[in-house]
């Protein structure tokens, strides 16, 4: 089972946990409904599809509202570290949460406490509370983009807002930000920088990088780096080893883009519905694969 | 805001970032209260930025406004009037941090995207329809891509009048440039 951790954006959704489905454009959880057009929700449907595409894990939410007040985040925090040692995950994402040292710091622990460590990924607000804690070496993945790759590398820097222009100014030199992210022990075991060519690092090297095929209007789609980590979160699940996990969550988001012919006015929610097919296509391309590696 | 943040290459940030004995930051509780808070002070007047907060009481999504010490009375009064009163007024001892002040515009042939810090938001230039709202981290981002996405930037509300935090911040920034253009 794998767990994902995050908000949704109503002030009035209480916290929830537990499994969902996917019906019509909308997760439903505990009797409530959400679309899936951006966040957490939107992470949620793509590992859901990526899940049942190759006969993989269950997708585990915790949810609770939350419009940037921290109210709701604080309540999931909170809950995490009384009840997270009561599961059992393999991989476990933190995603849209209101960046806060103290309760990130308490989160941890309460990881720390689990019967088994999950694999640990970081994205969003969560990322960046665990960067500006110290403790980003404790994760196995962050999925920054180019931007929040210069707020890892800028040890200054509390949050993207602040990342100095000295280093925001090397937004193209991939290569240079992420080894200044580690030299400042900023980055996770693994990073997975979104961009214009996706790149697969950790300590020592860049380790893959893809670029194709490639839509730049996938840039303008709010929701696209949200895909990548449900992807992700369900491939690390899958027996693949993390770099591998990574390069095909790229390659299959990528390719979603080739199913839908986006434009900048795409939405992310119809990328999402062409996860199974993307997926596929990447899965059959792989060296020595004659049929989806994942089914049972 | 508008005039707050320079562009690349104007200039305009050479003395940001640097200690200052004779100004003063105030704290708030939430980043919501800042952006009000400098929205009355500046239509007052007065001579305040926003800033990144110093270390010892940074949470993780914070602004501060930093303003001239001479003034703290009359500053400090003037929020109580618009009942937003700080939560405490400190003396500038180090540095503080400056917000980003990169725009970066991309044109995509029928639509213009707007990148701020993190955040990037994209209209069809035809009608002004903001069609998509992306990056950040904050879960107001979300919230406001919510409300956004799919009216004109006139119709929109502002991020600054919805937004809670740093990425709800940087997306008005991208607001403002891109009503720029």
């Amino acid at each position: 089972m794998i767990g994902v951790v995050g908000t949704v954006p109503d002030a009035a959704f209480p916290l929830v946990h537990g499994p969902f489905a996917l019906t019509g454009g909308h997760l439903r959880i505990e009797g409530r409904s959400v679309p899936v057009n951006r966040g957490t929700p939107a992470l949620l449907a793509a590992a859901m599809k990526a899940s049942e595409a190759i006969d993989g894990p269950q997708v585990y939410a915790f949810l609770v509202g939350d419009i940037g007040k921290g109210e709701g985040s604080r309540r999931l925090y909170a809950f995490l570290t009384r009840h997270l040692a009561d599961f059992d995950f393999q991989v476990l994402t933190f995603h849209y949460l209101q960046p806060d040292v103290d309760w990130h710091n308490k989160v941890l622990f309460a990881v720390d406490a689990m019967k088994r460590r999950p694999l640990l990924i970081a994205d969003a607000g969560f990322m960046y509370a665990a960067k500006m804690s110290g403790q980003a070496p404790s994760y196995d993945f962050f999925t920054p983009d180019v931007g929040e790759l210069a707020f890892l590398a800028d040890e200054m820097a509390p949050h993207p807002f602040y990342t100095r222009g000295f280093i925001l100014h090397q937004d193209r030199k991939v290569h240079d930000l992420i080894q200044r992210a580690y030299s400042h022990h900023n980055a996770a075991r693994h990073l997975l920088v979104k961009g214009r060519s996706d790149h697969i690092a950790n300590e020592t090297k860049v380790l893959e990088t893809v670029d194709q095929p490639s839509f730049e209007a996938m840039e303008a789609i709010g929701g696209t780096g949200d895909t990548l980590t449900g992807l992700l979160t369900v491939l690390c699940a899958a027996g693949l080893s993390p770099p591998e996990a990574a390069v095909v969550a790229a390659k299959a988001n990528r390719w979603t883009g080739h199913f839908v012919h986006p434009t900048p006015a795409t939405q992310v929610a119809q990328l999402i519905e062409k996860i199974p097919q993307a997926l596929a296509s990447v899965l059959h391309a792989l060296p020595g694969s004659s049929a989806p590696p994942f089914a049972p | 805001m508008k005039g707050l943040f320079g562009r690349k290459g104007s200039g305009r940030r050479k003395k940001e970032g640097a200690a200052s004995a004779d100004r003063g930051i105030l704290v708030f509780e939430n980043t919501s209260e800042v952006i009000q808070a400098e929205r009355v002070l500046k239509k007052a007047g007065r001579s305040v930025r926003v800033m990144g907060p110093p270390p010892e009481i940074r949470s993780g999504c914070d602004l501060v406004i930093e303003f001239p010490l001479i003034e703290e009375l009359d500053i400090v009064r003037e929020l109580r009037g618009a009942a937003i009163p700080p939560l405490a007024v400190v003396p500038v001892t180090a540095p503080l941090l400056a917000p980003v002040d990169l725009f970066h515009t991309k044109d995509f042939g029928d639509y213009w995207m707007v990148r701020a810090a993190n955040m990037k938001i994209t209209v069809a230039k035809e009608d002004l329809t903001i069609v998509n709202v992306s990056g950040g981290g904050c879960p107001d981002v979300p919230f406001l891509a919510q409300q956004m996405v799919g009216k004109t930037l006139t119709d929109a509300p502002r991020p600054r009048d919805l937004g809670h935090t740093l990425c709800g911040y940087a997306l008005d920034l991208a607001y403002e440039e891109m009503l720029r253009k």
